[in-house]
């Protein structure tokens, strides 16, 4: 049965090294919806990736992915769920020994037995949705930031998943290649049907193509709702000072510390 | 003071016990249960990149060795007028000690750090992670191999060592410094017996090739993700490894000919 909130987090608390990270978060994600992660550098946006994606132990509260309690499962449930998950890793992860079609296959042939012909095929037609078909011989070194990051979203989808987590996908890419990962992360929800998450400090780009909004700081979260909805939050100072990029605000830009004099 | 060397030892202790505890849990993790589908044809590839690519500095040293220690021997044998037994004492001292001891400290030099770096930049590039991702499991697709095919490898790349060894002493003590080559095979044939000594030098490699290859995955997999960190790690690996097989060796010795 497929529930209609592919993923909720209830409480979730998580702290790393004394530091606490997430204090009693509750997220709900909808099938087949692009939703956006905001917040500022340091807040814990790819911390929370990790611990959807199950890589993370959480402190406490529940992280339930189609109905299924991933936070306390065993390494086969959590390998199952991963099956349905695909993740967009920040620096593209790509395996440097291999080539750009090698590296889309490697999930085909870890899971599938297919002909060598299918393969092929299949790794072709993800390629081209990236629009890097002609690069499949290449080496992830030969590649730029934005081509091996649209690398590694064909390699994310080659499975077929029913979720994809995006981590940063806008940080550092030219104006052609972000508007080319825009389309291409808008395009893959609407033909896929996929539901993504995406993790961000891009706002305006995100908020151009995201359903619903979370915008995280100081351990909380400090606004939710529809993306059209977030901007004209005009009471939440966190928020504004956030969304404007103000320096001046409840939010620091200094790391604590004693006064210099 | 006193507190503070208290806190020191006990920091030290628990950290100790964190790294055996986290180690075992990985050796746990990675041998148990269900092996990876391409586990042989990845075992294949590992036997390729630990063995046949340090091949070149085992022969190397090897012969070189082999030749130090027949003239070293013949030097001091040869004041006796029992230059004959050059070829017993190049064969036991090899096969006993030199031999698995020397070989195990190149094989961490050459195998070991390539692994902690091979891993630790795996590890620090999130591929590892990607792959955990991708529902693969990264000890069972990347550690296992790696270190089922060291086990293998290092005995064989002793035995290669041992090998070329005893033909530089030959080469040496024969070739060069006119020992009967007769008495030299001869006496050797007379003096090494498999069990205690053939056998007893495979079985030091093998417990030196666990510890060196179970060192160096374990530093790459939990390696401080920066270059500083794979720099610490794969010193840590040399050294530790190398400093692990002294010790193991001389315990080994004990059991093993103490008798």
């Amino acid at each position: 049965m497929k529930h209609s909130k592919h993923l909720v987090i209830k409480n979730l608390c998580f702290s790393r090294n004394e530091r606490l990270l997430f204090d009693n978060l509750c997220f709900e994600f909808e099938r087949g919806k692009i939703t956006a992660i905001l917040g500022p550098s340091g807040i814990g946006k790819t911390t929370l990736l990790k611990l959807i994606g199950g890589q993370l132990p959480v402190d406490s509260g529940e992280i339930i992915f189609n109905g299924n309690a991933i936070h306390n499962c065993s390494d086969k449930e959590l390998y199952d769920a991963r099956k349905k998950m695909g993740m967009l890793f920040q620096s593209g992860a790509l395996f440097n020994e291999l080539s750009v079609f090698e590296n889309v296959a490697f999930p085909l042939r870890e899971h599938c037995k297919l002909d060598e012909s299918l393969l092929s095929i299949l790794v072709l037609m993800k390629l081209e949705a990236v629009g890097l078909r002609g690069a499949k011989d290449l080496k992830p070194i030969e590649l730029s930031g934005g081509m091996a990051r649209r690398v590694a979203l064909a390699r994310a989808i080659a499975l077929d998943p029913e979720m994809i987590l995006y981590d940063e996908p806008f940080t550092g890419q030219d104006p052609i290649s972000m508007n080319v990962l825009l389309n291409l992360v808008k395009q893959l929800n609407q033909t896929l049907g996929l539901t993504s998450i995406i993790v961000s400090h891009d706002v305006n780009e995100v908020l151009s193509i995201a359903d619903n909004v979370y915008v995280l700081a100081e351990q909380k979260i400090i606004a939710e709702g529809p993306a059209h909805s977030i901007l004209q939050q005009t009471d939440n100072s966190l928020l504004q000072q956030f969304l404007l990029g103000r320096n001046e605000g409840p939010v620091p830009f200094h790391f604590q510390c004693d006064d210099f004099f | 003071m006193i507190s503070a060397n208290v806190r020191f030892v006990g920091r030290f202790s628990l950290e100790f016990a964190q790294t055996v505890g986290r180690c075992c849990l990985m050796f746990w993790r990675t041998v148990w249960g269900k092996p990876h589908d391409k586990l042989f044809p990845l075992f294949i590839e590992q036997i390729f990149q630990l063995g046949i690519l340090s091949l070149p500095i085992i022969l190397t040293s090897g012969l070189f060795i082999g030749m130090v220690l027949s003239l070293q021997g013949y030097y001091v044998l040869v004041d006796y007028a029992a230059e004959e037994s050059l070829g017993s004492m190049v064969a036991l001292s090899l096969l006993r000690e030199l031999g698995p001891v020397v070989g195990a400290l190149l094989f961490a030099g050459r195998a070991g750090s390539a692994l902690t770096a091979e891993i630790g930049l795996m590890q620090s590039t999130e591929q590892l992670a990607s792959m955990e991702m991708m529902a693969v499991s990264p000890l069972k697709r990347v550690i296992a191999p790696r270190f089922f095919a060291g086990i293998v490898t290092l005995p064989m790349l002793t035995l290669f060592f041992n090998v070329i060894a005893i033909w530089g002493g030959y080469l040496i003590g024969v070739s060069w410094k006119g020992v009967d080559g007769g008495a030299y095979w001869s006496v050797m044939q007379g003096s090494v017996e498999y069990m205690p000594d053939v056998f007893n030098g495979v079985i030091k490699s093998v417990v030196f090739a666990v510890l060196i290859t179970w060192v160096a995955l374990y530093n790459g997999y939990y390696v401080v993700p920066n270059a500083q960190g794979i720099s610490k790690s794969t010193t840590q690996t040399v050294v530790v490894s190398s400093l692990l097989v002294l010790g193991m060796d001389f315990i080994l010795t004990v059991f093993m000919f103490g008798t």
